[in-house]
């Protein structure tokens, strides 16, 4: 039995060893995740379009790698392992927590950083300008404020607005803190509906009905993919919700203001290409989205309860629904 | 496979090992179906990053954090022991408050720091810029990190593998066993079976906890969900190693389960490698089905090569 367990051990030893020193000459690079989200998909077809567009086609005048550890924090030790040794041109990082593995493993590859609402407080980079290190890379931070002011001329006088999050996302902790704070200011409620599974949506979004004037959801990678389930309930109760992010409104969010996580991506491509580029990635401060757009569902709205007014719509970049 | 991606899978074999060892004592010597294991790996990690964040020592936060972890096994046998509550559910009980004890214990370190005016949960905490364990003995461009880990990894496992099987060797430690095995009779033997439920309890967390506190010095960051699948990859390590290794000694047993946990992490680490893999159209998405066949290889191999020598032997 034992010489069964070597020959296994073996086995896999060679098969590995066998594969190793593919593709050299060419640039290659890492995009790794944690667990998998929406937020992923985005980025990655994002970083991908621009790197092509750029000349950069994967497979090849590039080796483009993508790797995720379906949620175990174990595997994703082994993955910053992997790409130690590997040492690929740039490492793309996605998530917050995925950053941090990746940075306290490799200190000599470029890392860019996506889906990270505030690095400064994850520790990525000492501050906001050029960090000196291997890290750079494009913060999903909203700026809180615009976001505020939109709310305010989506519903005139408004009173209480309801914060749907999963309190396991560092990104929409940080979120509600800030708007907690500048809420406080204007006098308006803020009712934090925690939600730690898609499951649990319908039931959080009834307890909000006649509370709130409307749900704001920041970016949050629970509740953004499960939507439509959100939206069926938020249809039912009458309340709008409101989100940053355009690629939710066709599923069945009243109204975005913000850059989608496509957008982030070409972004976060754009500064790949600056680093395969020879530009050092201690020399590129972090970014946050440069791309803000309106969009509305006047479908949704309507089936909401809420009133869109023509200059609004003429306003916005997109409507989507009759 | 890449050399440094066996020591890295090695790395975290060794570390998990730590889990394996508590999951062999819950389930296997007390007969415990313990989820807690999700809870007190996180809360160990997250108590032992506190105590980082504030400037602690890290041998001092490492043993805050396995206390904290001895205390969840403690309230999960006492939920049991003391309140009746059935040993699952107790397990499940417990495994869910501490989620919310973990996220308060996260939010606490910036507060603590004076970085946030409110006490308020948080689900991460960076420890990039802590000393710990290992920063005075990593070189600045990180190339010697995996030979440090790989080390003090083992060291302490070591320790904690030789401390276990002392302990387990004593009479206290064979009432523990006992208790276990068949609590009727070792109440009648005059065992106290409830206090030695709690005591394995405590001793079986504590060593998971200790294995979290060690795994986020690794990570760069203490995060809610570094729990999920804890108890699994240490099942899965405990069940690999007995089945590799038939042997009724406790010693023999705690060792199979460490070398249990190095192989389920290099079954993953070669599911992860730029291997053919990728020639015949296995993606990164196909990665725990992998995982997972590789396991029943493991489990089924040894078995029928059993099988195999047993028929050779009869045949005339």
């Amino acid at each position: 039995m034992r010489s069964a367990t070597r020959s296994l051990l073996g086995a896999i030893f060679l098969w590995g060893c066998a594969s190793t020193g593919q593709g050299e000459g060419i640039p290659y690079v890492a995009i790794t995740a944690i667990s998998e989200h929406r937020a992923i998909d985005g980025t990655r077809r994002g970083v991908e379009d621009v790197l092509y567009e750029h000349g950069y086609a994967a497979g090849k005048t590039l080796k483009l790698r993508y790797q995720c550890a379906q949620g175990s924090y174990a595997t994703a030790a082994q993955i910053a392992k992997t790409l130690a040794a590997e040492r690929p041109s740039v490492i793309v990082a996605i998530s917050t927590a995925s950053a941090q593995t990746i940075a306290a493993a490799i200190r000599t590859v470029p890392i860019v950083f996506a889906s990270v609402t505030d690095p400064v407080a994850a520790r990525l980079v000492p501050n906001w300008s050029a960090s000196g290190t291997n890290v750079t890379g494009v913060s999903d931070a909203v700026a809180l404020e615009d976001q505020i002011a939109f709310l305010e001329k989506l519903r005139p006088g408004l009173r209480a607005v309801g914060l749907l999050y999963n309190p396991g996302e560092v990104n929409s902790t940080i979120a509600l803190q800030e708007m907690a704070r500048l809420l406080e200011t204007r006098q308006v409620r803020l009712v934090p509906a925690p939600v730690q599974r898609a499951a649990d949506i319908p039931l959080a979004v009834r307890g909000l009905k006649g509370r709130v004037d409307l749900i704001y959801t920041p970016t949050d990678n629970t509740i953004g993919s499960a939507y439509e389930s959100l939206a069926k309930v938020a249809d039912e109760c009458q309340i709008p919700i409101i989100t940053p992010d355009p690629e939710l409104v066709p599923r069945g969010a009243a109204a975005a203001l913000g850059a989608s996580y496509y957008d982030l991506g070409r972004q976060v491509g754009e500064i790949v290409v600056r680093i395969l580029e020879k530009e050092s990635a201690g020399d590129i401060p972090p970014e946050v989205s440069d791309k803000i757009e309106l969009v509305l569902n006047r479908k949704a709205a309507r089936l909401q309860g809420l009133e869109l007014s023509a200059e609004l719509i003429d306003s916005a970049d997109q409507v989507y629904g009759k | 496979m890449h050399l440094q991606l066996v020591f890295g899978s090695v790395e975290v074999g060794l570390i998990y090992a730590l889990v394996a060892l508590g999951v062999l004592i819950s389930y296997r010597i007390l007969d415990f179906p313990d989820m807690t294991a999700d809870g007190s790996f996180p809360l160990g990690g997250a108590v032992c990053g506190l105590f980082l964040y504030l400037g602690h020592p890290p041998a001092a936060a490492m043993a805050w954090g396995a206390l904290a972890g001895a205390g969840a096994g403690i309230i999960t046998a006492w939920l049991y022991v003391g309140l009746g509550v059935s040993k699952l559910l107790s397990s499940i009980i417990a495994m869910l408050g501490l989620y919310s004890v973990n996220l308060r214990i996260l939010g606490l370190a910036p507060f603590l720091a004076g970085e946030s005016p409110r006490p308020a949960g948080s689900p991460n905490l960076p420890l990039l810029q802590v000393q710990d364990l290992f920063t005075p003995f990593i070189r600045s461009d990180f190339s010697n990190q995996c030979a440090v880990h790989c080390t003090f990894a083992g060291a302490l496992l070591f320790l904690c593998w030789l401390a276990l099987n002392c302990f387990l060797s004593t009479s206290m430690g064979l009432a523990l066993r006992a208790s276990g095995m068949n609590p009727k009779m070792a109440s009648a033997q005059g065992i106290a079976t409830g206090h030695m439920l709690v005591l394995g309890m405590a001793i079986s967390n504590g060593l998971i906890a200790l294995a979290g506190g060690f795994f986020v010095q690794t990570q760069g960051c203490v995060d809610i969900s570094i729990g999920v699948g804890t108890v699994i990859a240490g099942l899965a390590a405990v069940i690999i190693g007995e089945n590799i290794f038939r042997s009724d000694s406790i010693w023999i047993r705690s060792a199979s389960v460490i070398f249990g946990s190095i192989l389920y992490r290099l079954f993953v680490g070669f599911a992860l490698g730029d291997g053919p893999l990728r020639h015949i159209g296995i993606g990164p998405e196909d990665l725990n089905l992998i995982t997972a066949v590789l396991v029943v290889c493991a489990l089924v191999l040894p078995q029928r090569a059993r099988c195999w020598k047993r028929r050779k032997e009869l045949r005339p």
